[in-house]
């Protein structure tokens, strides 16, 4: 199982995942780095993502849409706060309106990735922070829950 | 660090309080820092909906919303459960990079 471990921390409303990938550190951050590696994995199999600007250098933005069964359009957006290729990331998160600004009543989470050599591998730490519960609650509410998890444990990927 | 330290007081402030309602007073008598850097903790958790904060005389009265917390307990699961979802796609994608294309195996698949 490449998640080696969870630390959930609701008085703070972090989560912490550590992942283990059995390939070289550069090889990693290309899947954050490259847009079209990107939109192969933030989105479910049943919520594609589709990456229309992708600029990781501080102060640059991305933005990009997650495309429901029904064909909705879910617009969302990162603000990278700091970077160090290949291996730290820091950024904001949250939904956009159609034209991609961001919504300013939309829940927002600061996310730090961190990349490191381990075991002959590369060892991935993601830390999520929400701004308040109320945030949280909104993003639940809008089914992203739903979204975001469709794929647990569904997709084998021999079938697809 | 620093971060770190804030968020294991925070951590404690909520449980302290979750039990029973304490002042600003007496949760800074707890910790090794000012008064007004434990005010600024409890402003933090405040904002995050996970304490109210209300004032009674000459005191702030601090108290825990324990259906916050619970309801940012199921949150956390399912951003997990999101993110556990990503790191296996993400695992599918380098090993489907990490080797040359193979042939499929010929035998016939089950269950199809």
């Amino acid at each position: 199982m490449p998640v080696t471990d969870v630390v959930k921390d609701p008085a703070n409303l972090t989560l912490t995942l550590t992942a283990q990938f059995d390939a070289p550190v550069e090889r990693v951050w290309q899947v954050w780095a490259d847009p079209r590696q990107l939109e192969r994995w933030w989105g479910p199999p049943t919520y594609p993502a589709t990456v229309v600007d992708h600029n990781l250098a501080v102060g640059g933005a991305t933005s990009y849409f997650m495309t429901s069964p029904q064909g909705d359009k879910y617009n969302g957006w990162w603000r990278v706060r700091t970077v160090d290729a290949p291996h730290s990331l820091e950024f904001e998160e949250g939904f956009a309106d159609g034209e991609g600004n961001p919504s300013p009543d939309m829940p927002v989470t600061v996310m730090r990735v961190t990349l490191a050599a381990q075991d002959g591998g590369t060892r991935m730490e993601v830390v999520s922070t929400f701004a308040d519960t109320a945030a949280m609650e909104r993003l639940m509410a809008m089914g992203m829950d739903e979204g975001l998890t469709a794929s647990v444990g569904q997709i084998d990927p021999l079938l697809g | 660090m620093f971060h770190a330290l804030a968020d294991g007081t925070r951590r404690d402030i909520v449980a302290v309080v979750l039990v029973g309602e304490r002042s600003v007073s007496e949760l800074a008598d707890r910790y090794p820092m000012s008064f007004a850097a434990v005010q600024k903790h409890v402003a933090v958790l405040e904002r995050a909906g996970l304490v109210t904060k209300e004032r009674r005389g000459r005191e702030q009265r601090v108290r825990g919303r324990a259906e916050a917390l619970r309801e940012a307990h199921r949150l956390l699961d399912q951003l997990e459960l999101g993110w556990r979802a990503r790191v296996d796609r993400i695992d599918d994608l380098l090993a489907e990079t990490a080797e040359p294309p193979t042939e499929p195996p010929t035998e016939p698949r089950e269950g199809a």
